[in-house]
């Protein structure tokens, strides 16, 4: 791995002024890598950051199974990599054009991580160099604890997709609410799970509550207020105290409630392995916005990367050449998903609908197509408004606000069925749906969602860890239950229940193409104790 | 075979009063209906991915470059290590996780064949998306151009590639790999980690590679044939270096030195002749009945073996699959035998009987050692084995060795199975102790346990 040759240094170099002459906006550093495939072969794994910590699958994966992109968050690498300074890689053997045309695209991504804020927890800190540090640390775990050190990042990997991503997120734009956590207590918890008043009663708390600190000022008014609380309900000291025990600190997820609570990490002899799960939880969520901006992310650099060299005067001459990687990289495929098609087309569909003024109220008050079609204001703004969307939205949003029907036509779009028929033994791929909800549902089942799962500190009991997976229409892969259980058995030290549900697909042998199969839940409760796995059936509600 | 022509040879054997306690099972695999389509054929690379966004990143789509190829081979280099550690992690108490002879990303057009690696998931709550996608009502992906909704934009064969391509197979071209090179490390591992005998096809094997003698190789100074065209060029090779070419269009040849060494010879030399000289026949049951862990452990073993005779004939070996159900039909490659999936009826000697007859028509037996593979649970519709027993019989009249695997089911009592007590029955176990063997498993039994039992196939 070498540092580019000064001479197409400094043709990037020309790239980057012209794109923040352009309006983009990025860190002046940037350092290429001219890579081999030897090299490239080791950086896959490791997301292509050179200095992530040593793991032996790493060795052995990369057989993924398509569809299971889940597995891997490690799939979201770039051909540049969001660090301080960013850091991109290219084959030494690419033409100058090439290198321009890679390098816009490069600056594009560039550009999106250090302005969207879903990326607004990586802008502090230089992801390579703390990923170096973390080898180290892992490296002398190593040396200490040998083998042991890789069965918890294991089983630490084994929950890194579960990581509270949005929480974390949330922390830079949280205020307080101004109220004290007894009084968060009191109203949010007490008063509707404990004491579960009827509505009027709430209001009337309120409102005894608004009294007092109209009289007393806010900190005497909250004094008093809780001295008659203490008279009405003798029992609320005491309760409160509890839940402060029991919930106080909240976790954010589970990687981080086994470190803060596990009695198994927090004796002396075990301190060392909450380290690597920190380890695994940063890097993990490092990575979580990166997979959730895909579309966007693409098509921002395409978008970008098209625009930019178009203009650019240097590469005059090969206008083919570049037409041709071009029209490869951004084309919309017959049938399939393309993440730069898709996002390249939706922002200059974002531009072109802003420049008309489409986004305002008079637009959407229209229902006469033609009049649609004709509608222009000529605001101009269009530039303006694909960069605020670049800096504010996530593929969810993107595609929930911008994917309508006007744009499903317009880029002659619709969602693909497969059925096979029996008796030609073929896969028949049709026309499914050319409505933008349908499409939108299909674009919205392929983007990577982790399931929920959430601790139940009320049915954790005897030292057990009772985890409730939140149904959304989707089981779990069963295969993996078990072990990913063990792992946490082994990390929480006491027995571990997830509660779920298992789907049974009604095997009709003629299935109607249209409703789907019939599908039945069960609730059920698996058991990791002694690493002995058990599963039972829960009684339904129904 | 269709549900009717099954319910004929039910309703036969039926009449000769052949069915009994086992009719349950045997009415089971009667009313299923299903087909013998391959298995992941949804995630196919062949087939165009549906919904799947994040197989595309910008060194395939900028660089044209094919990712996640390398560490296949990184891995392969330090397999040795991994498996250590993996026995380890059984002696600290965790299951094993890395799996060997796992086909792992097939393809079915001839470049893209199949993968014999090692392999390992890292296992964690995701949500599967799979049971909706088995039925045509879930699945889905996104589409461009033209057409009406309904109408159908392409279609592509359930069973066979080669040049039946259907439209638009997506960009993500899998990688080639040869099957062979894999397969050859696994078959190398097998027998050195896990002891499998070298028996006789050891000794086989110098028979395998016969030698011709041909006038092929060259030689300077002497030999059999003097190579003149050569010769010259050497000739001239000499001179010019001896500055002795004064004009290129003033050359005569009389003034040329000539060194003894500048004549070129052919001599006859010993050429290896590839030719294979054995004929392994795998054939297994994919019956309904066969559904699960069965077929799973008979596929794996089938792999192992599968490699491991690369490794000994140094891919000398043809290999031909048969699967049967109530019918038999022989696939054309490994990917096809090891992930179609199972349905229908159980009627061994269906199976039995086209190897037999592939044998005979293509006169394997005068040419070929013929090694056959035969993995089942032990059902069979014909359960006193009127008909298999003599198709098996006509078997070892020119096989080498005949080794049956049976993967009994849970439920099953061991040693119970209608295949193994016909077998025994019939006294070819002791009569043709060379030649035939028979091993039973449970059907959830270990990799460990795979692997004895080719040791038991095999052995002498």
């Amino acid at each position: 791995m070498q540092l580019i040759d000064q001479k197409t240094k400094k043709i990037m170099e020309g790239c980057k002024e012209r794109a923040w002459a352009a309006g983009l906006s990025f860190d002046e550093e940037s350092l290429e890598y001219v890579v081999s495939n030897r090299d490239m072969i080791e950086l896959m794994p490791k997301n292509m950051i050179p200095t992530l910590y040593d793991y032996w699958v790493h060795d052995v994966e990369v057989l993924k199974e398509k569809g299971k992109y889940e597995l891997y968050p490690s799939n979201p690498y770039e051909t540049v990599i969001n660090t301080r300074p960013a850091i991109s890689f290219y084959n030494d053997n690419n033409p100058d054009w090439l290198n321009v045309m890679i390098f816009y695209h490069v600056i594009g991504h560039i550009d999106f991580f250090q302005n969207n804020l879903y990326f607004r927890h990586t802008w502090e800190y230089d992801l390579a160099g703390q990923a170096l540090a973390d080898k180290r640390l892992i490296g002398r775990l190593r040396s200490e604890h040998g083998r042991w050190v890789d069965y918890v990042i294991e089983f630490a990997r084994g929950i890194d997709n579960l990581v509270g991503y949005h929480a974390e997120l949330a922390k830079y734009n949280r205020t307080g609410n101004g109220c004290s956590s007894r009084m968060d207590y009191y109203f949010d918890y007490f008063l509707q799970a404990v004491k579960q008043v009827t509505t009027s009663e709430y209001v009337k708390q309120v409102e005894a509550f608004n009294e007092y600190s109209a009289k007393h000022g806010k900190k005497l008014g909250e004094q008093a207020f809780f001295a008659d609380v203490q008279k009405k309900h003798p029992e609320f000291d005491a309760s409160y105290e509890k839940y402060l025990d029991k919930y106080e600190p909240d976790s954010p997820d589970l990687l981080q409630f086994l470190i803060d609570h596990s009695p198994f990490l927090n004796k002396d002899e075990n301190k060392w392995m909450k380290s690597v799960l920190q380890i695994v939880r940063t890097t993990s969520i490092y990575f979580q916005p990166q997979i959730r901006t895909k579309i966007m992310n693409e098509g921002w650099a395409s978008y970008w990367h098209e625009t930019l060299f178009l203009q650019d005067d240097r590469i005059g001459g090969h206008e083919v050449s570049y037409a041709r990687v071009n029209s490869s990289v951004t084309s919309m495929p017959r049938v399939g998903l393309n993440p730069y098609a898709l996002g390249m087309r939706m922002f200059y569909n974002l531009e072109e609908m802003a420049d008309r003024g489409c986004y305002s109220y008079d637009f959407r008050r229209l229902s006469n197509a033609e009049a649609r079609k004709q509608f222009d204001r000529k605001t101009g703004t269009g530039r303006d408004f694909i960069f605020k969307v670049r800096e504010n939205f996530c593929d969810f949003t993107f595609i929930n606000d911008f994917v309508d029907q006007d744009f499903v036509d317009k880029n002659n779009l619709f969602v693909v069925g497969q059925r096979l028929n029996k008796e030609r033994m073929t896969w028949q791929y049709y026309v499914r749906s050319r409505k933008a909800e349908a499409y939108r549902q299909m674009l919205f089942a392929s983007l990577y969602h982790p399931p929920v799962i959430e601790i139940v500190p009320e049915k954790s009991t005897d030292g057990c860890l009772y985890l409730n997976h939140r149904h959304e229409g989707k089981p779990l892969v069963n295969e993996y239950i078990a072990n990913t259980m063990l792992g946490i058995e082994y990390l929480w030290g006491n027995p571990v229940k997830l509660e779920t549900n298992e789907a049974e697909v009604k095997a009709g042998s003629e299935t109607n193409d249209e409703e789907g199969p019939q599908v039945t839940w069960r609730r059920v409760c698996y058991t990791m104790k002694d690493r002995q796995f058990s599963r039972e059936a829960l009684e339904t509600d129904d | 075979m269709k549900k009717s022509q099954r319910e004929k040879y039910y309703q036969q054997l039926q009449k000769e009063g052949r069915l009994s306690e086992q009719d349950e099972s045997v009415r089971a695999e009667l009313e299923d209906d299903q087909l013998h389509l391959i298995a992941g054929a949804e995630s196919d690379p062949d087939l165009p991915p549906l919904a799947d966004l994040y197989s595309s990143n910008d060194y395939v789509m900028l660089h044209g470059m094919e990712p996640g190829l390398g560490p296949l081979h990184s891995s392969i280099r330090s397999i040795d290590d991994l498996l250590d550690r993996d026995k380890i992690r059984e002696q600290d108490g965790f299951p094993r996780k890395i799996k060997i002879g796992k086909l792992v990303k097939p393809g079915r057009r001839n470049e893209e064949k199949v993968v014999v690696v090692p392999s390992t998931v890292e296992e964690k709550f995701i949500h599967d998306n799979r049971f909706l996608e088995q039925s045509e009502g879930g699945g889905g992906g996104g589409g461009h151009g033209d057409g009406e909704e309904g109408e159908v934009i392409g279609e592509q064969p359930v069973r066979q590639g080669g040049e039946g391509e259907g439209t638009g197979a997506g960009q993500g071209k899998g990688g080639s790999h040869d099957v062979d090179s894999n397969a050859y490390d696994l078959g190398r591992i097998l027998t050195e980690k896990f002891h499998l005998p070298n028996l006789k096809e050891k000794g086989k094997k110098r028979s395998l590679t016969r030698y011709t003698y041909d006038l092929t190789d060259k030689n300077r100074g002497f030999g059999q044939v003097l190579d003149k065209k050569a010769t010259l060029r050497q000739i001239l090779e000499t001179n010019i270096g001896l500055e002795n070419l004064p004009k290129i269009d003033e050359i005569d040849p009389t003034k040329f030195l000539i060194a003894p060494k500048d004549k070129v010879y052919r001599i006859l030399s010993r050429e290896k002749d590839y030719e294979s000289q054995a004929v392994v026949f795998f054939i297994r049951d994919y019956s309904g009945s066969m559904a699960g862990l069965a077929t799973e452990l008979v596929a794996t073993q089938h792999i192992l073996i599968y490699s491991w005779l690369l490794y000994q004939y140094a891919g000398q070996v043809e290999t031909r699959f048969v699967l049967h159900d109530t019918e038999a039909i022989e696939a054309d490659d490994f990917y096809t035998y090891y992930n179609s999936k199972v349905a229908g009826g159980t009627q061994v000697a269906a199976g039995y009987r086209l190897i037999n007859k592939i044998v005979e028509e293509e006169s394997l037996a005068t040419d070929y050692n013929i090694y056959v593979f035969h993995g089942t649970d032990g059902d069979d519709w014909d359960r006193e084995g009127r008909e298999t027993i003599p198709e098996l019989k006509k078997m070892l009249a020119y096989a080498s060795r005949i080794g049956i695997t049976i993967a009994e089911h849970k439920y099953a009592t061991p040693g119970g199975t209608e295949v193994q007590m016909y077998i025994r029955r019939s006294g070819l176990l002791e009569q043709a102790s060379d030649l035939l063997r028979l091993d039973n498993m449970r059907e959830d039994s270990s990799e460990d346990r795979v692997i004895e039992g080719i040791r038991k196939l095999v052995s002498e």
